[in-house]
């Protein structure tokens, strides 16, 4: 199960090369910053961009490459673009029936009242997508996007032309079709918040090349990056509900090295969380310190450090078990700790986002 | 009105109404070639298409007199077919009034077309429908207004040709002369009051037909 993909485009002032070979399921997110490529590599897998000479496997199916390039209509995609991209004289019931009508019947998709409740448009079917808000659109393209019956489904920055306030109502239901669907994702996106919470895997694309992949914990604890990650660098560690403290209105999960303290957002014992720490919401001690507000301390040991976006700072990268986390500090300070790769110390972390 | 003004108007509304629908039908793919395409062969055609706004309409039926008539081109070819030739016949006017008027029906829709953009028929694409389908279910809706300006523009520019008509059809009761030269017999034969009927009667059609097309034709609502 993979998607093998090679696309070589040339534009004056751009240029795009890549080689790659992602996972044929979960969300794959490709990250990168405007005009790093990621909107045109996928333009390409969907065929709207024509790569000549280009290659594309999904799933063992050919559908670029030796000679053949399939047109746009005849791939199994679900696409799903920045600005909605309704079709303005069709209702949003029209809208979606679109592509549900000329899904090839073969492949059994989603039912239309499945994907109405999935993305909770049901009370919007009769109007008309002037009538809409954007996030409401937006949800009406994805349900549409869906209902094509898509083998590969391609999201490009969906959530960026819409205000937090939007993205925070369109993220949990992204987050129930990466769950409850298991059609691979490919999601194009500059926000780190974003990936953070929905890929499984990650692609950074820099000037038309591709610069790290990776599993998502792997590629954000690399500190080499940071820099092309923009300033909030962070970590994501998979982890799991191990304890409620109901009096202080706590959780603890454990990840693979420790365990932490955060709030309690009333997911059950058990469940398995994504949990996200900024670097710069930690700090690192010679001695373990007593008497502080911080709850999460850890024991952890130096591996590494790397540039940060400012001369004056600087990321640390730690082991916790088996786990990495990056802390930023300044480099001052790194050296009135003289801080060295193999150094155990004491990490404190400041703030622990649980994203579900 | 006379019973001669009354077949004068007959034949102009059967000449603009045919002249309106074979130029729908291939304008239609002239627009959408227009709109879409990069080719290198899109200046030299816009101008082909264009050139009766600016062409004195006794040139261009002087030009088609020539292609239609016995010894052109054409009219060879019409002639060995049996079909005869087309000047001073009906079908003469109406191949005529196509050309005459090609650019108002082209440019309206081309414009629709382009005002479109590619984001609507990728989003069809997408969605598994082909070129043919992503015409008709795509790009036709969303162009409406054009091809209402289109429609409107073509028929009442056909109503009121005379210099191309004239060249080309002559002026034979019921078979050529039209609303248009009728006005012209009339003020030669110092019959104003006639004249004043169909005058008054276009200048009347005119107003309304341009009062139609901008307070009716919506203006174009913003991609979503």
């Amino acid at each position: 199960m993979s998607i093998d993909a090679r696309f070589k485009v040339t534009y004056p002032g751009f240029s795009l090369d890549v080689n790659l070979e992602l996972p044929g399921q979960g969300v794959t997110a490709l990250f990168g910053q405007s005009g790093s490529g990621k909107t045109t590599f996928l333009r390409c897998v969907a065929g709207l961009e024509k790569a000549a000479g280009g290659y594309l496997r999904v799933n063992g199916n050919l559908w670029q490459g030796e000679g053949i390039c399939l047109p746009v209509n005849c791939r199994p995609i679900g696409y799903v673009f920045q600005e909605a991209n309704l079709f303005p004289h069709l209702s949003v019931e029209n809208n979606l029936g679109y592509g549900l009508k000329r899904a090839r019947q073969a492949i059994p998709g989603l039912a239309m009242h499945q994907a109405v409740e999935l993305l909770g448009i049901g009370h919007l079917l009769k109007r008309m997508p002037e009538r809409l808000s954007g996030g409401e659109r937006q949800r009406v393209a994805i349900a549409r996007a869906l209902l094509a019956s898509p083998k590969l489904l391609l999201l490009d920055e969906p959530l960026a032309a819409l205000d937090q306030e939007r993205k925070n109502e369109i993220l949990p239901y992204l987050e129930r079709l990466r769950d409850e669907l298991e059609i691979p994702v490919l999601y194009v996106s500059h926000s780190q918040d974003e990936v953070a919470r929905l890929a499984d895997h990650l692609v950074v694309l820099e000037g038309g090349n591709v610069i790290a992949r990776g599993p998502l914990t792997e590629v954000l604890a690399r500190i080499d990056l940071p820099i092309r990650l923009g300033e909030d660098a962070s970590v994501v560690l998979e982890a799991v509900v191990a304890e409620r403290d109901e009096a202080w209105h706590l959780a603890r999960v454990e990840f693979a090295g420790g365990s932490l303290w955060v709030r309690d957002k009333g997911i059950p014992t058990g469940h398995p969380v994504r949990i996200r720490i900024l670097a710069r919401d930690v700090s690192i001690a010679r001695e373990k310190l007593t008497g502080t507000s911080l709850l999460n301390i850890l024991s952890a040991t130096v591996t590494g450090m790397g540039d940060d976006t400012h001369p004056a700072v600087a990321l640390m990268r730690l082991t916790v078990g088996a786990s990495s986390i990056v802390a930023r500090l300044t480099r001052r300070s790194a050296a009135a700790l003289d801080l060295r790769s193999g150094n155990a110390v004491w990490i404190q972390i400041k703030a622990v986002a649980l994203i579900a | 009105m006379t019973s001669d003004d009354l077949v004068a108007l007959r034949l102009t509304l059967a000449l603009a109404c045919t002249t309106t629908i074979l130029l729908l039908l291939i304008g239609t793919p002239i627009a959408w070639w227009l709109a879409r395409t990069r080719s290198r062969l899109k200046g030299p055609i816009a101008a082909v298409v264009a050139l009766p706004l600016v062409l004195p309409p006794t040139v261009l039926g002087f030009y088609l007199l020539v292609i239609l008539g016995p010894n052109g081109p054409i009219g060879e070819l019409t002639l060995a077919l049996g079909l005869g030739v087309l000047p001073f016949s009906f079908p003469g006017l109406v191949v005529a009034s196509v050309f005459y008027s090609m650019p108002f029906v082209v440019q309206p829709i081309q414009n629709a077309f382009e005002a479109i953009g590619d984001r609507p028929l990728e989003a069809a694409a997408t969605l598994r429908a082909g070129a043919i389908d992503r015409f008709f279910t795509v790009a036709v809706p969303l162009a409406r207004p054009g091809f209402m300006s289109a429609s409107i523009l073509g028929f009442a520019h056909t109503v009121g040709e005379f210099g191309v008509v004239l060249m080309i059809g002559g002026n034979i009761p019921g078979k050529t002369r039209v609303i248009s030269v009728q006005i012209y017999d009339h003020v030669e034969a110092l019959e104003y009051a006639q004249a004043h009927w169909l005058a008054g009667g276009l200048l009347a059609f005119s107003f309304l037909v341009l009062l139609v097309l901008y307070t009716l034709n919506p203006s174009r609502r913003k991609g979503l």
